[in-house]
């Protein structure tokens, strides 16, 4: 569970944040809107411990969180978030080396096996097979990010901080990694923070849709007063992790994807199935 | 069609890549049998033919006094000197870079200073160095690393702040410490910066060299062009000057090579 508590970010006299007061519970997906510059992203660094809050306290399952990003909470940015250095396995085996070799932080014999076997899984699981000896240069904007989650989710962090991840994806890879994303959702332990300006992702995506504002936003009051939370919405119908309807859960129709013609994924009741 | 958009077949790029290469060497040509025409022991412009035999005197006959083959002792002398003081930089580059760009406390320590000291003339200091170090190879191998060594830092360090912030916050979400970020994230990706600022840096390394050469040395090719200057041996100094150049430019492409072959993937993210 992640509690923010009457949390206030300042850059010298400007005021950013304010007042902004959220619980976050265990395996919830938060969306977090708003329009450009009110915030969402220092409220995701302040999360992430890039930032730290200038009032206000952030804990995460009780304990205040470190001043500092840690393997607790994983992320992917829209950008850099992969290694250009690396391959595609070698990205994802870096998690797993940092912590298994202090001083090296490289692997060998059966550990290194075993680590190459888990993120072989999981470049699987990201649908990236095939594509391990790649540099990500050679990858397309989609299976770079691809790659970034399988990276993130190595270290099975307990929050994965995502921010506006698919920004800047065509509009049909971006289904298919909302899909991804989904069910990567449901079938791990994670609770899910992401920043985005697309409303539509918003929905499609999360449990729960928080949007950031500014009260006032006049020029001359613009340093002095931050943005705070405006609305705090629950997606209905309710998404569960790790339960409910899957078909629910994974396939409910995009607005461009065709319709489920019968079902409970309907929300027009008018027809009868 | 316009201009910009008229481009040459591989064929013609070659040729043209050689013309200005040809045009010189057949400028120089009439201009020394013009010369010559004029005064048949002009030393100025010595005639191509007189170069190939002081080329073949130097490179492929012993040097009746002491043995040896004058362009070859000359080149190891000076390549001795020059690969000593880039490596000893590279080094420094290496370390104080990478420390001074990733630590905050250790940058705002050193920044300012080795932004102050990479302006200091290296030319300025060679008396010094003459007076503290002695007239041997030290004081000409540590000229080279002064000249040169800060300003390799200085572009370490940017390389290092110009990594993206989230890749480095990335790194620290999977659990790495400062220095496991150092040498698995930040170490490989500014050893190909590392080697383009070497090659960069091949050019005033050289400069420094046969300055040096040209002050104190008994050997060299730098002293070897300041000697036969005396007696107006444009015949020795021509093809020496062409030798370092095209000394230089090899290791030029060496480098880059090299470059390309240990990180092939610091090829593949240009032009996106």
């Amino acid at each position: 569970m992640i509690e923010v508590d009457n949390v206030w970010k300042e850059y010298g006299d400007q005021i950013v944040l304010e007042r902004v007061s959220l619980t976050i519970a265990d395996r919830a997906f938060v969306a977090l809107v708003g329009p450009s510059g009110c915030g969402k992203t220092t409220f995701l660094k302040l999360l992430l411990g890039d930032e730290r809050p200038s009032q206000g306290t952030i804990r995460l399952d009780g304990k205040l969180l470190a001043p500092e990003p840690g393997p607790d909470r994983g992320v992917v940015f829209q950008r850099y978030s992969v290694f250009p250095h690396l391959t595609v396995l070698g990205n994802v085996l870096l998690g797993k080396e940092f912590s298994a070799s202090r001083i090296a932080a490289r692997l060998g014999g059966a550990t290194r096996r075993a680590a190459i076997e888990e993120a072989r899984a999981l470049i699987a699981e990201v649908g990236l097979t095939g594509s391990e000896e790649k540099y990500p240069a050679q990858l397309s904007g989609g299976m770079q990010q691809r790659l970034a989650l399988a990276q993130a989710l190595i270290m099975k962090p307990r929050v994965l901080l995502l921010d506006e991840p698919f920004g800047a994806l065509d509009p049909g890879i971006r289904a298919d990694i909302h899909v991804l994303m989904k069910r990567l959702w449901n079938e791990t332990n994670l609770t899910v923070v992401m920043v985005t300006h697309d409303m539509r992702e918003a929905f499609t995506l999360a449990t729960r849709v928080v949007a950031f504002e500014r009260p006032r936003n006049a020029p001359a009051e613009r340093d002095r007063y931050g943005a705070s939370l405006s609305q705090d919405i629950s997606v209905w119908p309710p998404r569960v992790a790790g339960g409910g309807d899957p078909d629910t859960l994974t396939l409910s129709p995009d607005r461009d994807d065709p319709i489920h013609p019968t079902g409970p994924s309907r929300d027009d009741p008018a027809h009868p199935a | 069609m316009r201009l910009i958009n008229i481009k040459p077949s591989r064929m013609t790029q070659l040729l043209l890549a050689l013309l200005p290469f040809v045009l010189l060497v057949v400028a120089y040509g009439i201009g020394s049998a013009a010369r010559l025409a004029a005064n048949p022991s002009d030393k100025l412009l010595p005639a191509l033919g007189a170069i190939t035999d002081a080329v073949n005197r130097l490179a492929f006959l012993p040097d009746p006094r002491t043995g040896e083959y004058t362009l070859w002792s000359d080149t190891l002398a000076s390549l001795g000197r020059l690969f000593a003081a880039l490596g000893i930089s590279t080094a420094i580059a290496l370390v104080v870079g990478m420390l001074v760009g990733m630590i905050p406390y250790l940058r705002a320590l050193l920044a300012p200073f080795l932004a102050a000291i990479s302006m200091v003339p290296p030319l300025a200091l060679l008396p010094i160095l003459f007076i503290a170090l002695g007239l041997g190879e030290t004081s000409k191998i540590t000229l080279i690393v002064i000249g040169v060594a800060p300003i390799m830092i200085r572009d370490l360090v940017l390389r290092v702040l110009e990594l993206p912030r989230e890749m480095i916050v990335k790194a620290e979400t999977l659990g790495g410490t400062s220095w496991q970020i150092g040498l698995r994230v930040v170490l490989p990706q500014i050893l190909p910066r590392l080697i383009t600022s070497l090659r960069l840096q091949l050019g005033p390394a050289w400069l420094f060299l046969i300055a040096a050469e040209a002050i104190s040395a008994d050997s060299g090719l730098g002293y070897r062009i300041f000697l036969v200057r005396r007696y107006l041996s444009m015949d020795v100094i021509f093809p020496y000057v062409i030798w370092i150049t095209l000394l230089a430019v090899l290791t030029n492409l060496l480098l880059d090579w090299l470059r390309i072959r240990i990180f092939p993937w610091s090829e593949l993210g240009k032009g996106t």
